[in-house]
């Protein structure tokens, strides 16, 4: 019988660089308070977030996703047709096809290369990282850009309390290269359908044919917040283990920035030592769903950039439910 | 072994103490969680969720929200006491 040939594997990959875009406009806590009968006081107490950033010059989150994408090339060091894969993590696509990844390749320079979109919500990017680390460990490409982006602003209801005001409009972007060594750790991810409907759209595409209107994002913030602490906490912890290493041995966590008591009690959870800077990104971005982990690993390196080169645990969590988490080696 | 319903409301006044700061002595069986102490649904969740560990009871997120007051939340846990 014939033997297929395979192609030679790599010892490893690695983030080699990050570019962000955020909406032009920081919205501030007073202009939303009024529809939700609520206060700055309230909304920073609550969620940490004086300002959430927003798309107000009419771009769309391809706009956004390009931006993202041509600074995490140009800091490469490579042109975009040496990649050889794009990975779009969103749920912000104007359309149900053709994807988004398609039209950024374009954009970029990166045609022909394959491109594709994940729907993995607040988990998307952590997903995408891991499509591009079996990628590149598996010899199929040599450099993979992934980028999360999200115009949340598109799914907002002002009157909603649960989750509209904390969402921004975003795009991240990363090039994950070929490496000696691994700089991206085995990823821990999955998800949990059961939980389908805890995060979920006020109505779907048929029921707006029928009339329903625009849909847009709620959540049962309680129960999302039980998980995301204790549940992902045991899902870093496993992330850490698969690394191999300590949580002293992190030099930054960069969590999804869904909510800053999120943040803060997941660190506490992780008994994180005072000497892993933690990414708040959220406070003047406010929630970006696939697009917040790499904005916020981009503000870490600008305000830090010593962290260079240390081990930072990314673990994103989200709508599906899903969750997905490595151990990266900081651009 | 099974903790008592005195026991249980000092426990359950120390976690609240510990999230909120609100002192242990303000933590009575007819205080509304959200009303009287002023205690956000996240807060009432960690309160929570330290509660199960510290008295080995599952308190499940349908529930948590029948919780009003003090004594629902001591009653409730006194009850699920394997």
């Amino acid at each position: 019988m014939t033997t297929l040939k395979s192609l030679p594997t790599r010892a490893g990959s690695r983030i080699l660089s990050v570019g962000a875009a955020r909406g032009d406009r920081l919205v501030p806590n007073d202009e939303l308070v009024g529809p939700i009968d609520s206060s700055d006081e309230w909304i920073r107490q609550r969620t940490g977030i004086a300002t959430r950033a927003r798309v107000s010059d009419g771009s769309e989150a391809v706009d956004l996703a390009e931006r993202a994408a041509k600074e995490a090339i140009e800091r490469a060091g490579i042109d975009g047709s040496q990649l050889d894969a794009v990975i779009v993590s969103t749920i912000s696509n104007t359309v149900q096809t053709p994807s988004m990844a398609a039209l950024l390749t374009e954009r970029v320079g990166a045609t022909p290369a394959p491109a594709f979109d994940i729907s993995a919500a607040c988990a998307g990017y952590a997903y995408g990282v891991a499509q591009a680390d079996a990628l590149v460990r598996s010899g199929m490409a040599e450099h993979v850009l992934v980028v999360g982006v999200e115009k949340l602003s598109e799914v907002v209801d002002p009157t909603d309390r649960s989750i509209s005001f904390l969402l921004g409009d975003g795009a991240g972007a990363v090039v994950v290269g070929a490496a000696d060594e691994p700089g991206i750790s085995p990823s821990v991810w999955g998800s949990d359908g059961s939980h389908w409907e805890t995060i979920r759209m006020t109505n779907t595409l048929g029921s707006m044919r029928d009339g329903a209107p625009w849909p847009t994002l709620r959540q049962d913030g309680p129960t999302v917040f039980r998980w995301a602490v204790w549940e992902m906490a045991k899902k870093a912890r496993e992330a850490l283990d698969a690394a191999g290493i300590e949580p002293g041995d992190l030099a930054a966590f960069i969590p999804h920035q869904a909510n800053m008591r999120i943040i803060d009690e997941f660190a506490k959870q992780l008994k994180l030592p005072d000497t892993v800077a933690i990414a708040r990104d959220i406070e003047t971005t406010g929630n970006t769903s696939a697009a917040s982990i790499p904005l916020a690993m981009h503000r870490l390196l600008e305000e830090q950039p010593e962290l260079s080169g240390g081990l930072a645990l990314q673990i994103g969590f989200g709508a599906g439910l899903v969750y997905g988490a490595q151990v990266v080696v900081l651009p | 072994m099974a903790f008592t319903k005195d026991e249980v409301l000092a426990g359950l006044a120390d976690l609240v103490n510990d999230e909120t700061g609100i002192a242990t002595e303000n933590v009575q069986l007819e205080k509304s969680f959200t009303d009287d102490l002023d205690i956000d649904s996240i807060s009432m969740m960690t309160i929570v969720v330290n509660a199960e560990e510290k008295f080995d009871v599952k308190i499940p997120d349908d529930e948590v929200k029948n919780l009003k007051t003090v004594q629902d939340a001591v009653d409730y846990i006194t009850g699920a006491q394997a």
